[in-house]
């Protein structure tokens, strides 16, 4: 016997009306344009004007598509780290994928395969990586920042394997269009970029995987109490990421025209960085792949600069760390871990 | 009991369950049943067992012997989705809620309608519908929600157990399983959990109540099944003149008074 219960039952509190939700109203979209997006639009705008004024090389059309490309690339692999993000986890391994999948990628182009199938086996590498990431962390319950520090090192050695620590150069037109091409005068990276935003964006949005990717991060202990298979949905996040990374290790190949086995050396802190500028919680539960967009142009930008004014590049180190450290402040003063 | 309820098949029956978490022995030998529309109090001492019990019962918890069945059959829960499946709701006692998930958020987890996308790969959110009928639910219930999108971390403690109270209720349970529901209530919300209790048995609705409240067991259960050290020492029949005073024995020392008065003489 099926009854609706929810009908037949009387309102059990009587002589009190039970109000939730009041003086709460869900922030417009404009109502998400806060402080914080303010202050990186003031960075953008304030160190432009800085570089534009310390060098006529800095507001040139070809330098601002050099500029597009690289956040395009970042971006590509920062929208697979905002995932994992959200649901509680961490992938540092990301630039050793872009590096590996580059290699993996040029190496199948040389031994004769076509272009694009080439791109499917690098980005088949990052799956793989992700898995292992991903089984590693969720089956064998160990902690996602060794796991992944531990399959950084092993991928970065793997990509000196591939050619015996040398560059593969690819001459390939098709491939290389990936990375300078245009459609319409706008660069195929940064049209790349919009159509991976555009998947994460809905997937977190609107699929239930999504709705399990923030549910995760919030409290995984309650999932599970739910019934979510919790290991499962972390699994799938860090195989996206995977791709990710080796999709954006692919174009900056194609973009370079070759594939070198330390490319990418230190952009996990970029990528990272960005993330969390962009109002994704290192505790999980939070975010959005959009916010992740506008400081990862900033940092692009700032990078950029930095290397026309000809900033020794231990500088440039030495602001990344610092850069990576606000973000981290922010991110804990916003989820009250300030003390 | 009358004789009609003993002819009628238990809703749910376990026998000799048994857990262990490492060395401590948390459940021994557990025997139970529950008939539809019985309201059960389940009482005991602080690691008495009463919610690993629970969680055996709705499958957060796989106990390492004994045989659990639903409605006559062998029934085997490995995730609290095989029992909700059956019919089994339970709100636990730190509620089990998402703190950045909206109200329908936390009402459908784990339950969300969907549709297929591409099979079942990508299966979209079907937002509207399961704002609509969690406003159904919450309406049933007297609670008047001005805005379902609220997320949870906004919500008060009381707040907080309405919407788990919400869950349970959503997918229409044949047994609600509560553990603890009274613990952040106002006297007066207490009140109407009570009375929803007994609207639940009247509508055939099985209901186990974990309480450290006696007096609210007392008000509302058939049974009250007393755990002590993991064992079911003893039933108590509120309606049958028994006090909380035995109650409260059992609960300390696992056995009625009268045979520890005996065993003293």
């Amino acid at each position: 016997m099926k009854t609706d219960t929810r009908e037949l039952i009387p309102n059990p509190i009587e002589n009190e009306e039970v109000v939730i939700g009041v003086g709460n109203r869900a922030k417009s979209f404009l109502g998400k344009f806060n402080a914080r997006d303010v202050a990186l639009i003031a960075v953008l705008i304030g160190m432009s004007v800085y570089f534009t004024a310390q060098s006529q090389y800095f507001f040139q059309t070809n330098n601002l598509l050099n500029i597009a490309r690289s956040a395009a690339v970042n971006g590509i692999v920062a929208a697979g780290e905002t995932m994992v993000l959200i649901s509680g986890g961490l992938d540092l391994s990301i630039s050793s994928v872009m590096a590996a999948a580059g290699m993996v990628t040029a190496a199948s182009i040389h031994l004769g395969l076509p272009p694009y199938l080439a791109i499917v086996v690098g980005l088949a590498f990052g799956a793989i990586v992700g898995f292992i990431n991903g089984i590693i962390i969720t089956k064998m319950r160990i902690n996602p920042l060794i796991t992944t520090l531990a399959t950084m090192a092993i991928i970065r050695g793997y990509c000196y394997v591939v050619n015996n620590g040398l560059s593969f150069p690819i001459g390939n037109e098709t491939f290389r269009s990936l990375g300078l091409g245009k459609i319409f005068d706008i660069p195929k990276p940064a049209i790349l970029l919009i159509i991976v935003f555009v998947i994460v964006y809905l997937i977190l949005r609107y699929t239930q995987f999504g709705r399990y990717v923030y549910a995760i991060g919030g409290n995984a202990n309650s999932c599970r109490l739910c019934g979510l298979n919790v290991d499962r949905w972390r699994l799938v996040t860090y195989i996206l990421c995977g791709v990710c990374a080796a999709f954006g290790g692919i174009v900056l190949t194609a973009i370079a025209g070759t594939a070198i086995p330390n490319s990418a050396l230190g952009y996990e802190l970029v990528v990272i960085s960005a993330v969390i500028l962009g109002g994704t919680s290192l505790a999980g539960g939070e975010g959005s792949v959009l916010g992740t967009l506008l400081p990862m142009i900033v940092i692009s930008t700032v990078a950029n600069g930095m290397t026309i004014l000809e900033y020794p590049v231990y500088w440039q180190q030495i602001i990344q760390g610092f850069i990576l450290l606000v973000a981290v402040l922010i991110d804990a003063v916003q989820t009250g871990g300030w003390k | 009991m009358t004789t009609r309820q003993v002819a009628e098949e238990p809703l749910i029956e376990v026998q000799g369950i048994c857990k262990n978490f490492g060395a401590v022995q948390a459940l021994r030998n557990i025997n139970l049943r529950l008939m539809p529309g019985e309201i059960l109090g389940l009482v005991g001492d602080n690691g008495a067992g009463k919610s690993t019990l629970v969680k055996v019962l709705n499958g957060a918890c796989i106990p390492e012997e004994g045989k659990i069945f639903f409605e006559g059959n062998p029934v085997h829960f490995d995730s609290p989705l095989d029992s909700r499946a059956k019919g089994i709701e339970m709100i636990y006692q730190d509620f089990a809620l998402v703190e950045c998930l909206d109200i329908t958020g936390n009402i459908f987890l784990g339950k969300e309608q969907t549709a297929g996308l591409f099979g079942p790969l990508l299966r979209l959110l079907l937002r509207r519908q399961m704002d609509k009928e969690a406003q159904i639910t919450l309406e049933g219930l007297g609670i008047q929600v001005k805005n379902l999108k609220i997320k949870v971390k906004n919500l008060s403690g009381g707040e907080r157990q309405l919407v788990a109270v919400a869950r349970g209720m959503q997918f229409q349970p044949k047994l609600f399983i509560m553990d603890e529901p009274t613990a952040n209530l106002s006297v007066s919300k207490i009140e109407a959990l009570l009375k929803l209790e007994k609207d639940l048995k009247n509508k055939g609705v099985s209901v186990i109540i974990i309480s450290h409240r006696l007096e609210d067991i007392f008000a509302v259960a058939d049974r009250i099944v007393v755990l002590w050290r993991g064992r079911n020492v003893g039933e108590v029949i509120p309606s049958e003149g028994a006090t909380m005073e035995d109650i409260v024995h059992l609960m300390m020392f696992g056995t009625r008074e009268k045979s520890t008065k005996e065993a003293q003489r």
